[in-house]
Formats: structure tokens, sequence, C-alpha cells
């Protein structure tokens, strides 16, 4: 018996220690429910809130809510400046930014040149580790900026004139350079966000200050939510709305079954799973507008099997996209005929010409005439959804082209890209591409120039490279569009990817919100949604 | 008794680190390129590939490596810091931040399977073969047969959604009320399973020399159920439960994904996906220390069971 005891009053606090140890931090609470006055809108986890380390959409939705870009596109998807008075060049080479006078940070700093030469200078340099590090190497003296122990701390190509207009100086003369200052990577950080010159505060991340319609309310809640509240003073276009809430999830499914509950307000990507059922369980909530979202599959072009374009030709005409779109997709993407996407100045329809139709009997002969391998094999990332849609293309080269055709799934993205740059066999390949800003020269470049950053399949034209090189550097918008236009043709001669979908935003929102509307970039416009009645 | 719970407490340590270490190696031997998992189908600029290999000592490869990185990991364990993940994060905020919601949620799925699991199988093996003892096998063998990843969906349709009973999700900072839904979903598999314990039990005791010894002695049958023969039949369903509290924290990855709370499973499922080596390491050890100290705890309730054991 009194063992049992003993043991007894062992066990108790063994258990509830076990519990509080478990508790640890759980007591804060905080506010619970949401607000109801706020508009709630579905992101994923951001990875960085910093202008120049955030790349992914849920980070820069957020962002675009603190700040302000120099620029914005218009519904023809061309720049006009917002925080810029005015960007202009004689040559191409060097820019002059003039800010607008009456912009002020959120703890009330006025934003000045200094600030957006702060921000890139850090982006810019290597030891920084930022993700969008890239987006400057078009400036003089970014290559000084690189490797482990860089030979400067500033791009040299940055001067400022006084404190509302600096220039900006570029390696190479480019048309584009205007457009491409609307991407976040081009935000500026006010002198709080640095705690030395160069060095960013840990803590700014936490709760970033910009110049934007609307400011931090509280920090950032991992996993759970960030508030932002409209800025007042924010000299632009007033928001309709007072606060806005990103509720964080790690599910579509959930945040798609929030918003049939009216639990959550918008929800920019509809679940595929919930794809056939959205437009019956929304009614007119359910939307869909333009994004740059390019799905293509590429071709290791160092592989016999694949070499001839005639081959690629073949299999690309004996794939029946409108098929697919209709069946896989519902309609929720658009066939792909052209090398860019359809929301650029200078997109032309169907510049895949006869290898974009679907033509079996065509396909077969040319195939069997190229010598085009006996088993075609489709490799894809098995975390992304992407089963259905090459179950359906491998069925169809099967009935199309008479030849065994299989569809390999590797476990992930990064799984499938370490294999293709070993230049282990393959087959083809699933990719896709999404732009960081609207010119055509955002996918020519990083896709299918001999050096471009997303080129894992080995095309390489020197025709092409000269002119795309020959667009980004010509005077006139037109000349660059002629050139680049000129190159995409040579894609369809070379045919070193086969188009398949163009991306839509496919979105939905609750009861007590209208005027949603989304941007090319899968973003939430946050000035102009309304809360409803 | 002390003496035994000394012993066990020093063989925990022992275990602890020997499951580190396992963990440990798995994770650097399935270790493909986190940097790239990392960034998802973006591609990965020279700066920032060197950035993070030099900050997590990714370079550090073969036998010599996974020491080095190691024995650095379990150096700072030792000083209390797990880390960061690779996201940057430290991993002692993410783990504060996900274990209470997580633990909540399991205490509540617990609390299902012994009010509802342990009530109705006592009543099932006092009554066998009789109405309730038979529709309660049919129900459990339909819990036990549905997976979690179709009922959680479901009754957050139907529940959630069409009849607004429940909201649908519950977010990082729930109510009771918003997780009692997940709550229920997660404790249903374990009220099947303690159900269907508690009844074999009670009722093979039912049949015992000493409950027939204690009805012939002229006890009244309530107190013969509740002191005699619970007592008796607990210790199946206690060794049940301890085990199941260490799977309910480690294994609601589906249904903290359903209801969107953002708890420990949701994070090891990220650290997965990722490739975040630390991230997941962290919650694993964390992990084993519950097992370990609920293993510990049932082990010390046998002898509150059952007077016939005796530690020493």
């Amino acid at each position: 018996m009194r063992v049992r005891r003993l043991a007894a009053w062992t066990a108790l606090p063994l258990a509830v220690t076990l519990g509080l140890a478990a508790c640890g931090s759980g007591g804060d609470g905080g506010s619970g429910g949401s607000d109801s006055s706020a508009v709630s809108i579905q992101i994923g986890e951001p990875k960085h809130l910093v202008p120049t380390n955030t790349t992914e959409t849920s980070g820069s939705q957020v962002l675009a809510g603190l700040f302000s870009p120099l620029v914005d596109y218009d519904a023809q998807n061309k720049p006009y400046e917002v925080a810029a008075e005015s960007i202009t060049s004689s040559d191409n080479k060097v820019w002059t930014i003039k800010l607008k006078d009456g912009f002020t940070f959120h703890n009330g700093e006025k934003v000045t040149s200094e600030d957006y030469i702060n921000a890139w200078n850090y982006g810019a340099y290597a030891p920084n580790g930022q993700d969008s590090n890239y987006f400057f190497e078009k400036i003089a003296g970014y290559t000084d900026l690189q490797g482990e122990k860089p030979k400067a701390k500033e791009l040299s190509g940055l001067k400022k004139v006084d404190d509302l207009t600096f220039t900006v100086t570029l390696a190479e003369p480019y048309i584009d350079f205007r457009t491409m200052l609307g991407y976040n990577a081009f935000y500026p950080m006010p002198d709080a966000a640095f705690s030395a010159p160069g060095v960013l505060k840990d803590s700014y991340e936490q709760a970033p200050i910009g110049q934007g319609p609307f400011k931090m309310k509280g920090a950032w809640q991992h996993d759970s939510k960030i508030d932002i509240e409209r800025y007042d003073a924010y000299p632009g276009e007033k928001p309709k709305v007072q606060n806005i809430e990103f509720r964080i999830y790690q599910q579509l499914t959930a945040a798609y079954a929030d918003v049939l509950a009216d639990n959550l307000d918008v929800l920019p990507t509809i679940p595929t799973e919930s794809l056939s059922t959205a437009p019956t369980d929304l009614g007119d909530r359910f939307k869909t507008s333009p994004m740059s979202s390019f799905q293509f599959l590429a071709f290791p072009t160092f592989d016999k099997d694949y070499s001839n374009p005639d081959v690629r030709k073949a299999i690309s005409m004996a794939i029946d996209r409108d098929e697919i779109t209709k069946s896989v997709f519902k309609d929720s993407q658009q066939p792909a005929r052209s090398f860019v996407s359809p929301v650029l100045p200078g997109y032309r329809d169907n510049t895949a010409g006869k290898a974009g139709e679907f033509n079996p009997t065509e396909a077969k002969k040319l195939y069997q005439a190229a010598g085009g391998p006996a088993k075609i094999v489709i490799s894809y990332n098995g975390d992304g959804g992407h089963k259905d849609w090459v179950d359906a293309t491998v069925n169809q080269l099967k009935a199309n082209l008479g030849v065994d055709a299989v569809g390999v799934a590797e476990p992930k993205f990064a799984d499938l890209l370490t294999k293709v740059e070993k230049k282990t066999p393959v087959g083809a390949f699933r990719m896709g591409w999404v732009m960081d800003y609207p010119t055509m020269e955002d996918y020519l470049g990083p896709l299918y120039s001999t050096n471009g950053s997303s080129n894992y399949y080995g095309y390489s034209n020197p025709e092409f490279d000269r002119l795309v090189k020959e667009g980004s550097a010509a005077k006139t918008q037109d000349e660059a569009i002629a050139k680049y236009q000129q190159a995409e043709d040579i894609l369809a001669k070379d045919m070193p990817v086969i188009p398949l979908r163009f991306g839509e935003n496919v979105f939905g929102h609750s009861s007590k919100v209208k005027n949603v509307e989304m941007d090319l970039f899968q973003r939430v416009n946050l000035v102009k949604i309304e809360a409803a009645s | 008794m002390f003496r035994y719970i000394l012993r066990r407490l020093l063989q925990m340590v022992l275990a602890f680190f020997g499951t580190t270490l396992i963990v440990y190696a798995l994770m650097f031997a399935g270790q493909g390129d986190p940097i790239q998992a990392l960034a998802g189908e973006r591609p990965v600029t020279e700066a920032q590939r060197a950035y993070l290999t030099e900050k997590y000592h990714l370079d550090a490869t073969g036998v010599g490596g996974f020491f080095y990185r190691y024995f650095d990991y379990v150096r700072s364990l030792l000083q209390g810091d797990l880390g960061q993940s690779l996201t940057g994060r430290q991993i002692g905020d993410i783990l504060q931040a996900a274990w209470p919601v997580t633990l909540k949620l399991a205490l509540i799925a617990l609390a299902v399977a012994i009010i509802f699991g342990v009530t109705a199988g006592v009543v099932a093996g006092i009554r066998r073969a009789s109405i309730f003892d038979n529709s309660t096998l049919v129900l459990t063998l339909l819990v036990l047969g549905i997976p979690t990843i179709v009922l959680a969906p479901l009754a957050q349709y139907l529940l959630g959604v069409k009849w607004q009973l429940f909201p649908p999700t519950a977010g990082s900072q729930p109510t009771f009320y918003a997780l009692l839904l997940p709550g229920i979903v997660l404790g249903s598999l374990s009220l099947a399973t303690a159900l269907r314990l508690t009844r074999t039990s009670v009722a093979e005791n039912l049949r015992a020399d000493y409950v027939r010894t204690a009805r012939s002695k002229g006890l009244v049958k309530r107190r013969i159920v509740t002191v005699h023969v619970l007592r008796n039949s607990l210790i199946p369903v206690v060794t049940f439960l301890g085990v199941e509290l260490g799977n309910l924290m480690s294994g609601a990855i589906i249904t903290e994904g359903v209801f969107n709370i953002p708890g420990v499973g949701f994070n090891l499922f990220r650290g997965i996906r990722t490739e975040d080596g630390p991230l997941v390491v962290g919650i694993v050890s964390v992990l084993v220390v519950v097992y370990l100290v609920s293993n510990l705890v049932v082990d010390v309730l046998y002898a509150v069971l059952d007077p016939r054991i005796r530690y020493e």
C-alpha cells in the first residue's frame, strides 16, 4: 500500500511536468479570433519580408501593402510611375530617377534617394545572401560586390544627385530598366532598418517599415498571421479598407473551407481538388484573371535521343493541349502555343506555328522520319500535383506516335534539377516560369539564352543570344520588341522546349468583400478591395 | 522506487543521444539539395548558394563532415540552443510557438478517447453481446477503417462548412471550441482502440476468480465493477494511452494540416519537405523526450494499478 501511494505521488508530478514543459510560453493568447472589421487574405508563411530577400508570392503580397513601387503596370502591362516622378534616360545606360515629394516611411522619416541607394547596395552585396541579388547585376559595379570577400560595398553605378534625385548607371544599355523597377527588390528601406551602414537590423524583418499605403500593425506572427492597417499619411491612392489581415495557411484546402464558410475573405488560388466544384460553390465570387505563369516541357538537348528538332516538333504536334487543359485543368489554364506569356507587350499567338497544332498523323510521320526514340520518358516532381496531366500527355503520345511512353516522378523539383545538372538521362522534363516584370526579355533571357539562369536543358543558339542582346540594348521599345520577336521566331524553328499551358489567377472571395482584383504576380490589389455593403 | 526512477532517467539520457544521432544520420544521408528545395522552382543564384552553404556548413560531407556537424549540433544543444532552421528562424522559437497548440489538441483527443472510449468499453464489456456491444463494435470498426485523411476533411466539410456547427479551421491561437472538432477527429482512432481494449479486458476480468469471490462475499455490483474490475482492466489501456499521447503529438500531421493548426506535426512535415535537417532533428529530439517521459509515467502507473508490480 505504501509503495503504491508513493508511486502515485511520483507519477502525478511527472505527468504534470510533461504537460508544463510542453506548455512553455503558451500563455500569451494574443487576440484570439480575427478582427471582424479586417479583410482577411490567405497567404503561405513568407520566407522573408525584406524587399531584397523576397521572391515568393506570399512575401511579395505582404510587401505590396507595405511599400509603394517606383513603377506599376497599367491594363496593357506597360509601366507608369508611382513613387517616382520620372524615370528617364537618353541612352538607356544612365538613368535619372526623380522621386515624388511627400512620401514618408511609416516611422515618419522622409523618403530620400539615399534610402533607395542604401537598400539596393544591401541587396547587391553578396555576403548578405539576398535572394534578389541578381536583380542588381545590370547596374555598373555589380561584379565588385560579388564573391566571398567583395572588393566594394557599394554599387559604383548609384549616385545621389539631391534628396529626391539619383542616377543609375548600367553596365550596358538596357531598354527595359524602367519596367524592371516595378519588382519588389527595388523598394527603398529607411535608415531605421539599418543598425550600421550596410547592416540590416535582425528585427526589421519582423515588422518592416515601408512607405506604402499600409503599415504593420504589431509584428509578424509566424505561421499565424500578419496584420496591417491603413497609413494615413500615404500621398498616393488611398485604400478603401482600414485593416487587412494576411492569414497564414499551410494548406489551400483548409483556406477554401474557410472561404465557403465566410470565415476568410480572399483566397488567391483555388486548390486543384476543388476546381470542379468551385464555380457552383462560390457562384459569381469565383473569378479568373490573367497572370504570367508558363508551363512547358523541356528537352535535354545534349541527349542524342532528343537532339533533333524534328523529334521535339513531332512530340509537340502529338499533344492535344486543348483536351488536357479542359479535362485535367477544367479550363483554369490556357493552352500555350508561343514561347512567352500572353500578358506581355509583344506577345503573338501561335508563334510555334505548325508545331503547336495538334496533328497526330503528321506527328507520327515526322517522328518516324526523324528517328525519334522508341520510348519517351517525361520526368516531373511528384510533390506539385503534376501527375494527372503528365499521365494524360503520356497516353496521348502512346496513342498518337505509336511509341512507348512513361511518366517518372522525382520526389522534389530539386531532385529533378540535380539529375538534369548531372546530365543523368531523365528524358523530357516539366518546367515552369513566372515573370518578375512584364517584358519579353524576362522570358527569353533566363529560359533560352545560353547562360540563362533557368536554362537547365543546355539550349544554345548564338544567333538567338545576339538578337536578345540587341533587343535589350535597343533605342526604343518598338525596336526592342521587334528584335525579341525575331528571337522568338528562332525558338519556333529550334523548338528547344514545348510550350504547354499559360496559367491564370483562379481565385475566390467571401460574400463580405467586393472589388477583388488580382495582378499578374498573383497578388490581390489591396488598394481596390472593399468591404461589401 | 526512487532508485528505479533515477535509473530510468539515466537511461533516458543515453536513449536521447542515441536517437538524435540516428535521426541526424538519417537526415544527413537523405539530404539532396536543401538550398534548391528551399527555393522551390526558382533558380538559385551563386551568391545565395555560397551564403547558405557557408552558414550551415553544407559543404562538410562524408563521415568526417557528418561527425563535425553532429558534434557541432550537440554542443549548441547542450547550451540550450536548438540552432536555426534553413529559413533563418530560431528552432527554439518555432517549437515554442508550435508546442502549446499541439499539446492542447493532443489533450483534447486523449480526453475524448478516455471519456468516451473507456466508458463505452466498460459498458460494452459488462453487457456483452447486447445491442450496445454490437453497435459499438460496428462503429469502432468503421472508424478504424476510415483513414484520418478522409475523416478529417469530411468532418470539416459537413460540420464546419455545410452545417456550420464548428469553425472550419482553428488557426494558431484557437479557442477551446475551435479545437474541439480537430480534437475529436484526432481522438477518434484512439477512442476506437481504447474502447476495444477496455471491453475485452473488462469482459475477461468479469469472469475471473476474484470477481466471483467478491460476488459471493456479497459486495454490490457497482463496487465490484468500479473498484476491482476496472482497476485491473485498465493496465493494458493505460499502456496504450501512454504511448498514444506521444503518437498524438507527433502524428497529427494530417489533422493539423486540414484544420490549419500550425503545430508540431505541421512543422515536422515542412522540415521534411524542405530538407530542413536542423528543424527535423530539433523537433524529433523533443518528441523523443515526450515518448521517454510518457513511458516512464506509464510504468510508474502500473505500480499504482497493480500492487503485485514492484520496482526495486
